[in-house]
């Protein structure tokens, strides 16, 4: 029987796409990578995701999927090999929960510290130190955010772990220190070290040019309206 | 059979993301203790039960605390699989009926509380968005009897609450729904003899009194 075709539509820099070749590695899935241009967008983008018209989307035997953490599910749901995420309803609960902040408040507040200046910047330091410091909490004492294996909320909230270091080196400040932050300092280095994870953070000089002309766009755009 | 852990929801009557938990409550015929909220002053509970957003609602159940509106229903859909599921079997439609309960929270919500909310270009550019949004969302029911098809699901759920918004949002928007998307319209009124939802939401000028008030409140908006 052939094999059913598996395609991710996604851009090299995303980190929402990132999170779906990690599960699609931890499962073994071999798929097709189409890199999309998001300022050009493509037929095949507008006809599988005509809704959001974004990356990630993942189109399996013809049908699409879009929204990360839904093709997450979908992903875990369909092929059984490591389970993402546990059968207990409570901690499936809780591995949704997480990843849903790492989305909804952790990242949009790591943003705003890295676009902000001035007064608007210390705010938002403050508000971004708070989502790490509720991180280290939920961690403490664990190996992983899912227990001792890697799973559902490690993979969404992944994209920390070579992120958070871009930004660091671009404000040229230490945001995540083993001091203030052991469980998190540790949980990056056991993420980065998973099986399947390892190379596969995109090209960082290439990474650091990007976020730096974003950062300066930003800049340009707010300078003067202050 | 062993008897039912406690279920506890902490929750505020009028807030739509409350009121879905209640329903999905209800589909299931969980008993459960109710306790309203004031979020002017919250409770010892609701702060240590939701630290993190210290919002309603929050599902405890035997002492654990599960937040998040969506998160708790397909909890219950989890924990309690007697009666007809919320979500369904098939990975496929699962992910899609996520992907719109997503879009319900993304995109309708998000449009129709920044029509409310703003005056001028930001009203005119919210009103278009959040009109397109529940054509799209039309376009996704089609003829069906529910989002889920024949069963009352994810979907249903989370989008029937805001029917009681939909005189508020005709109000300020200055166009009507009905006209717009009657498939949707007609939805609304099949949801509203289920007796899980009409138990649990509540009337639409009682709905636009207290947005209209805290609208002033807020915003200023008259």
């Amino acid at each position: 029987m052939a094999e059913a075709e598996v395609k991710l539509l996604g851009t090299w820099s995303s980190p929402f796409v990132l999170r779906i070749k990690w599960a699609l590695k931890l499962k073994g899935v071999e798929y097709d990578f189409i890199e999309e241009d998001l300022q050009n967008k493509s037929p095949l983008l507008l006809k599988y995701n005509p809704v959001h018209k974004k990356v990630p989307v993942l189109v399996h035997d013809g049908k699409s999927i879009a929204e990360s953490y839904v093709i997450l599910e979908y992903i875990d749901e369909t092929w059984k090999e490591n389970p993402i995420l546990p059968e207990d309803p409570y901690q499936r609960a809780m591995a949704r929960f997480w990843s849903k902040f790492g989305d909804e408040k952790f990242l949009p507040s790591m943003w705003k510290f890295f676009i902000s200046q001035g007064e608007k910047r210390e705010e938002a330091l403050v508000s971004a130190s708070e989502n790490l410091k509720i991180l280290e909490g939920e961690l403490k004492g664990k190996k992983f955010f899912n227990g001792e294996t890697l799973g559902f909320a490690d993979i969404s909230l992944g994209w920390i772990v070579d992120t958070v270091s871009l930004l660091e080196e671009i404000m040229e400040l230490k945001m995540i220190d083993e001091q203030r932050y052991p469980s998190l300092s540790a949980w990056m280095k056991n993420f980065s070290d998973f099986p399947g994870i390892k190379d596969s953070f995109p090209p960082q000089e290439r990474m650091l040019t990007k976020y730096r002309t974003l950062r300066e766009a930003y800049f340009a755009t707010t300078r003067g309206t202050n | 059979m062993a008897p039912e852990k406690a279920v506890v929801l902490l929750d505020e009557r009028v807030s739509p993301f409350g009121q879905r938990v209640r329903i999905a409550l209800a589909e299931k015929g969980v008993e459960h203790e109710y306790q309203e909220e004031d979020l002017a002053n919250k409770s010892p509970l609701l702060l240590k039960s939701n630290p993190v957003y210290k919002k309603i609602p929050v599902l405890i159940h035997d002492g654990k605390p599960i937040c998040e509106s969506l998160i708790i229903v397909q909890y219950i859909d989890e924990v309690w699989v007697r009666g007809s599921p919320l979500l369904p079997s098939n990975p496929y439609e699962r992910a899609n009926a996520r992907f719109w309960a997503d879009f319900v929270d993304k995109k309708i919500y998000d449009s129709g509380a920044r029509m409310l909310k703003y005056t001028g270009q930001a009203h005119e550019e919210a009103k278009e968005e959040f009109i397109e949004s529940l054509k799209l969302l039309e376009g996704e029911l089609q003829d069906e009897t529910y989002f889920g098809g024949e069963n009352f699901g994810l979907v249903d759920i989370a989008f029937v609450p805001f029917t009681t918004w939909f005189y508020t949002f005709e109000v300020y928007g200055n166009f009507s729904i009905e006209k717009e998307c009657p498939k949707l319209v007609a939805w609304g009124k099949r949801c509203m003899e289920r007796e899980s939802v009409s138990k649990s939401l509540q009337d639409p000028h009682v709905v636009y009194e207290l947005l209209a008030y805290l609208l002033k409140k807020k915003y200023g908006k008259v």
